[in-house]
């Protein structure tokens, strides 16, 4: 049983949570996830890790109420424990290898999106802790989605897109991107973009164009996470990859987005059904 | 002549209700049924039963204190060179072991060696309370065991009666490997067998920690120059599945058989009333392969309403399932396309699987495993609509620990490099079971841990 030592809403449906972890914190890396099981009998879930603390044990992690699972670790409280928390797992983050010297050299530009800013947040933390500050775009539906924006404003160069203009600039992220590239004359190394799969199609779109190198970590479904079932299958430049022990990270100008979204999607009408039968049982208890 | 006797046969389920449920086929025999069969047992001088069995289990001696009614004996005789009788009782191969070599099998039957194993086994996990644990003197020396399947608990248990104290991590949420999350619930009920067995493995003092990945959360060289541990045992399995790389394989609908097996029978999607994570048949289930491993996914699907189909590239008598599977799937309902192999998947517009493209077979020469090659038929190319196709076509070991551990040699398949007490080219490191050996048996992998215990044991006092 792992502990939840401390809990913060970050936005609606947006939830934080540090969790006692000892062996995860103390080998955890930019760029990995771990496997969440809520209680006995739930869906093992992968979750991208958003911090970690070697010193107390803690990993945090972000999640949003998307479904019957993702709302029963919301549902946790400090003090609560999850069943299982596995990892850390994947790859960690290229740059984490990469020689010191080369890397103070390169020019990074993150693009988040929604709660896809958590896991961005430890490798700018990494990058800045190594002397590399990088431009980190921040992308929401509306300001009150924003989420890690003063976590962020320390370690990195935050620039906010909102879809409605309520925060920053009003528009898609990937015209933000224009704007830093074009408009501004930024150049870039690499750009790495963590979010909902249809954005990070569209910010390498608009990417290729320049053959800026991006990275993009998926989040597809998975059982086990440690190459066992395969569920998590990727096409990458033609062959097959399984996100959890060859990614989750990959050359995003690469990856077959259209497939890789049909995937995510192989559940979503038991996912419905289960849900519905939960809210239903729910409501049958009545407040 | 006590040889007179016919074989005893086991009561099982009724095919058309079980094939609507998840409970154990076979219900073993009662007392009587085991006192009879007991008695065929011909007690030989020179029993080739046990030197076919990969742990030399002393079949003659535990079947005739079965005749005495002695069951504790009997149960004493087994766990002298086996931990897990309940479990080996049910998954054996034995009609290419104990049986397969048994006198009577050359005019008649042979004695039913598993289902008393079985029935012994059982017998000792309603018993398990009334024996006294013996006082096992502590050596002062730690070994961790990677993997709590086979390989894994036979080593641990091994160790832990010589007074090693052992921690075994598994990287799942629950306990067992392959028993948890491969075969099914009704070949081998999950809770009143596999974690009991596991439970008389505790006894012993074994530590296991679940939710632990050795190569990721700790690694090996880790494990032994931080943490101290005086050796490292590797029995992580073979779970890596393999895919055909054909046309349409990433369609929604293809799944590897891990992955439908883990959903089903790890994550309990057959009980939906208790567990979250889903899992889908459509009507019709292809699944491709002739293993055990097609035959526990084809009866799944069955048992979850679909359609279920068997496509091999070989003849019947090619298959690599046990026999008594093969007829167990027919018995339940299963269509066996044999001579069949799928060239593409079909999908639909929206990407979902509708059906599988095959080619008809002929056999030709012994090719170098001994089995005659399958060869296309030209042009005889058809259609199997269908909604879900598995793919079981075996499995490699998981690349994550030798890809983290220094000095550790691995061959071109992927596979641990042992040698046949399980010693590594790292010293302090010893292999066993199908991360060494690739996808095999529960019992070879079992033999494997107990070999390398023992080399640990040596290793250990040596250093």
């Amino acid at each position: 049983m792992f502990k939840i030592v401390e809990k913060r809403k970050l936005a609606e449906n947006i939830f934080e949570m540090k969790i006692a972890a000892e062996r995860v914190a103390r080998a955890a890396l930019p760029g990995q996830f771990v496997i969440v099981r809520a209680n006995e009998g739930g869906e093992r879930i992968p979750l991208t890790i958003a911090d970690y603390d070697v010193e107390q044990g803690t990993v945090t992690i972000v999640t949003q109420t998307i479904g019957h699972s993702t709302k029963k670790i919301c549902a946790l409280e400090v003090g609560d424990s999850l069943a299982d928390f596995a990892g850390p797992l994947g790859r960690p983050s290229e740059f984490v290898h990469m020689p010191l010297e080369e890397l103070k050299n390169r020019k990074y530009l993150f693009v988040a999106g929604g709660v896809g800013t958590a896991p961005v947040y430890p490798q700018v933390k990494w990058l800045h802790e190594h002397g590399v500050t990088a431009d980190v775009i921040i992308g929401a539906k509306t300001k009150g989605m924003l989420i890690y924006i003063d976590e962020m404003s320390k370690v990195g160069n935050v620039h906010i897109a909102t879809d409605d203009g309520s925060e920053g600039y009003h528009g898609m992220v990937t015209g933000l991107i224009k704007e830093l590239v074009e408009g501004e004359g930024r150049k870039y190394d690499e750009c790495v973009c963590i979010g909902p799969m249809i954005m990070m199609k569209f910010v390498c779109l608009t990417t290729k164009a320049w053959d800026l190198q991006t990275t993009v970590s998926l989040n597809a479904l998975m059982v086990d996470g440690t190459g066992m079932c395969g569920a998590c299958r990727v096409s990458v430049g033609g062959k097959t990859l399984f996100t959890c022990v060859d990614g989750p990270e990959f050359d995003g100008h690469k990856v077959d987005f259209d497939e890789a979204i049909r995937r995510q999607g192989m559940y979503k009408n038991q996912e419905r059904e289960a849900s519905d039968k939960h809210e239903h049982k729910c409501n049958c208890y009545g407040k | 002549m006590a040889n007179k006797i016919p074989r005893v046969a086991v009561r099982e389920q009724d095919p058309k209700v079980r094939a609507t449920n998840f409970e154990e086929v076979c219900y073993g025999y009662n007392a009587e049924e085991a006192a009879l069969e007991a008695t065929r047992c011909l007690n030989c001088k020179n029993p080739r039963c046990v030197a076919a069995c990969p742990v030399n289990i002393n079949i003659p001696t535990f079947i005739h204190h079965i005749t005495e009614g002695d069951l504790r004996a009997a149960a004493d005789t087994i766990h002298a060179d086996s931990s897990l009788p309940s479990i080996c009782g049910r998954v054996c191969p034995q009609e290419s072991q104990c049986e397969g070599s048994c006198v009577l099998g050359i005019k008649g039957e042979a004695v039913a060696i598993g289902k008393l194993e079985r029935y012994v086994g059982d017998w000792a996990l309603e018993h398990s309370a009334e024996v006294e644990s013996v006082a096992i003197e502590p050596n002062g020396k730690r070994v961790a065991v990677v993997g709590s399947g086979p390989a894994g608990l036979a080593c641990a248990s091994d160790l832990a009666k010589l007074g090693y104290k052992v921690d075994v991590f598994e990287a799942l949420h629950r306990l067992g490997g392959v028993l948890s999350y491969g075969i099914p619930e009704f070949r081998l009920p999950k809770d009143r067998v596999v974690a009991r067995e596991i439970n008389e493995v505790k006894k012993l003092g074994v530590k296991f920690e679940t939710d632990v990945i050795v190569g990721r959360t700790m690694t090996i060289d880790s494990l032994l120059d931080k943490e101290g541990y005086d050796a490292v045992f590797v029995g992580s399995g073979a779970g890596l599945p393999r895919f055909m790389g054909i046309e349409g394989e990433n369609l929604n609908g293809v799944l590897s058989a891990n992955e439908f097996l883990t959903r089903v029978n790890l994550m309990g999607a057959w009980d939906p009333e208790h567990n979250d994570t889903p899992v889908y048949v459509g009507k019709k289930v292809v699944v491709v392969g002739g293993g055990n491993v097609a035959m526990d996914a084809v009866r799944t699907a069955k048992r979850l309403g679909a359609e279920a189909v068997i496509v091999y590239r070989r003849g019947e008598a090619e298959l690599p399932a046990r026999k008594e599977e093969v007829h167990h799937a027919k018995e339940e309902g299963i269509e066996f396309r044999m001579l069949t192999n799928p060239t593409s998947i079909l999908g639909t517009e929206d990407g979902w699987v509708k059906g599988i493209n095959c080619v008809e077979m002929e056999l030709g020469e012994p090719d170098a495993s001994g089995r005659r090659s399958p060869q296309e038929k030209a042009g005889s190319d058809f259609v199997i609509d269908c909604d879900v196709v598995i793919m079981a076509l075996g499995t490699s070991p998981n690349p994550l620990i030798a890809s983290t551990t220094s000095g550790l040699n691995i061959n071109r398949r992927g596979c641990i490099e042992a040698d046949e007490v399980g010693t590594t080219s790292r010293p302090g490191v010893f292999a066993g079971g199908d991360a060494v050996t690739g996808a095999a048996t529960v019992i070879l992998a079992m033999g494997a841990g107990r070999k390398a215990a023992k080399a640990i044991d040596e290793y250990c006092k040596s250093k």
